[in-house]
């Protein structure tokens, strides 16, 4: 059998792939914290809560209505992104004027409302979500056992982060986006309706957490506590990354998951707490972040 | 005498508790230069912020091709067709000049073509790639009024566009400013430099404490510029 440095390499790439596919929900989900923050200036402590309701979106819509994951890809983003919008325009607009702690604690409050609610109806012990037909089985990739719904989700985030990534940098509306993070008043002293694109904004990166916890379901039980166990971690990984850098968000999502499985190889009893001692280390070298900008 | 393009009434405005303008009160006629002239401190950028809207506490009265413009928000007026372009330049780091130029949206029919603008502004071209604060000061003055010309806005606020920078440029500039009036846009510049200003502008308010506290025009600056030069303290 091979091995490397003592260990089996299916083991390795098992855990390499776990880690891989643990970064995809990092990446998405920070991602959308990342945009949030640049425009709102506030960072979304109800992005987790908002994943969470994402996958029970979908979950519902299996249960109740009988429409599948397919649908509930779409659905569950553009249903949750309009309530985000509803959020960002009744309450989080009206305190925008005040200090960013009030939008921090505002968010926050809404996400133990959302998980206290949650957990009232269904409980801790979660809903299964069954992987669809067309993505049961896997590929024996010779070194390895590559279930088809685990490539199915890299793939769907890498597209997405870089579609995402693409919008950003690479569009006329990208362009307004960055001109209003550094100066929202100018960008509205040249005729753009800057309150609208936050709302919008906010809309977007909620959608996205949306999106990832519709990808999570059929991995993970639907439970109203996944997102308080991941969103953490995330913040971990913003800041690493750099409050508010895009690029940063998607690189360091996915090279921290796969961080992260490695020390679950190398030195299991660490990989709980590997991501922070990385946060510890960056803060104390490059307190901006890998990919902040120095203020 | 001409249309009328911009009046404002009795402008009063606010930072906070601090009560900084205090009754403003001038027009700028369609197809002319009209200076705002003033030491450090009187009020000029304050009355360009309320008539684009940055200011939210204001009062008195604005209008804009007739409409009344004091309660609207920028981006609303903006859409009017009046067009921004501020003291400290405002051109965005995370954009390249190319982004920086194709910012603003079009508000109305009639803009500059970007082929005309490239004309004017050739230096906007060959550095189109690059990070627009890596321009020089005078290449950023550039871009900052190079990028609202596109957008169909007729009237222009310009905000001391010829600040900290070097006797050549701001000749450049001067052609420039002169160009724009000849294709029709009506300016609206505030400036320190008065040698700067009498060139340009076809009418000059001075500005003292948050009010106008004299005016002349073209034709009456040759007898008066002891006068002026007093107001302005140089
Ligand atoms: N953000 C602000 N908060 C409080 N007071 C302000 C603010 N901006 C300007 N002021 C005050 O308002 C008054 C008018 O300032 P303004 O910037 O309009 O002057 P200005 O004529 O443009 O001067 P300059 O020639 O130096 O640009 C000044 O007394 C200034 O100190
Ligand atoms: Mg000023």
């Amino acid at each position: 059998m091979m091995d490397l440095l003592g260990i089996p390499l299916p083991v390795l790439m098992g855990q390499l792939l776990i880690g891989l596919i643990n970064g995809a929900f990092y990446a998405v989900l920070s991602l959308g914290l990342a945009l949030i923050f640049g425009l709102l200036n506030i960072v979304n402590f109800a992005h987790g809560a908002l994943y969470m309701v994402g996958a029970f979106v979908a979950f519902l819509l299996l249960d109740v209505l009988g429409i599948g994951y397919w649908w509930a890809l779409l659905l569950s983003p553009v249903i949750v992104g309009l309530f985000g919008m509803v959020i960002e325009r009744f309450l989080l607009r009206p305190i925008a004027d005040l200090d960013h702690l009030y939008g921090l604690l505002l968010t926050f409050g809404l996400a133990l409302l959302l998980e206290g609610l949650f957990r009232q109806v269904y409980g801790v012990a979660g809903e299964t979500y069954a992987i669809p037909d067309s993505l049961q089985g896997g590929y024996n990739l010779g070194f390895m056992f590559l279930p088809t719904y685990r490539a199915w989700v890299l793939a769907a985030s890498i597209v997405v982060c870089a579609a995402t990534w693409y919008l950003i940098e690479m569009t006329r509306l990208g362009a307004t986006m960055r001109a209003a993070v550094e100066n929202a008043d100018l960008v509205r002293a040249f005729g753009v309706n800057v309150p609208l694109l936050v709302t919008v904004t906010y809309g977007f990166g909620v959608a996205l957490a949306a999106f990832a916890g519709v990808l999570a379901a059929p991995i993970y039980s639907v439970n109203p506590l996944m997102g308080s166990n991941i969103i953490i971690v995330v913040f971990a990984i913003v800041v690493i990354g750099g409050l508010g850098s895009i690029k940063g968000a998607i690189i360091s999502g996915f090279l921290l998951g796969l961080f992260e499985g490695l020390t679950r190889v190398f030195y299991p009893e660490a990989s709980n707490i590997i991501i922070f001692v990385v946060m510890a280390i960056v803060l104390i070298v490059r307190p901006a972040g890998l990919f902040g900008k120095a203020a | 005498m001409s249309e009328t393009m911009l009046k404002v009434r009795d402008l009063q405005a606010w930072y906070g508790e601090s009560h900084v303008l205090h009754g403003m009160n001038f027009e700028v006629p369609k197809g002319e230069i009209v200076t705002l002239l003033g030491r450090n401190g009187a009020g000029k950028t304050t009355t360009l912020r309320c008539i684009i809207g940055l200011l939210r506490q204001r009062e008195g009265s604005v209008t804009f091709m007739g409409e009344e413009t004091i309660g609207q928000s920028a981006n609303v007026i903006a859409r009017r067709g009046i067009a921004f372009c501020p003291e400290e330049r405002g051109i965005f780091a995370s954009l390249s000049v190319r982004e920086n130029l194709l910012l603003p949206p079009k508000v109305a029919e009639g803009g500059m073509s970007l082929d005309r603008i490239y004309e004017l502004f050739p230096i906007l071209k060959k550095r189109g790639g690059s990070q627009g604060t890596k321009l020089s000061g005078g290449e950023q003055q550039m871009l900052a009024i190079a990028r609202i010309l596109r957008s169909g806005a007729r009237l222009l606020l310009l905000d001391e566009p010829t600040e900290g920078l070097a006797p050549v440029i701001v000749q450049q500039i001067g052609e420039i400013i002169g160009n724009l009036r000849d294709e029709g846009f009506t300016i609206l510049l505030v400036e320190q430099n008065f040698r700067f200003a009498e060139r340009m502008g076809d009418r000059h308010f001075v500005v003292e404490h948050g009010q106008v506290i004299d005016r002349f025009d073209r034709d009456e600056l040759d007898g008066n510029r002891g006068k002026i030069t007093g107001y302005l303290g140089v």
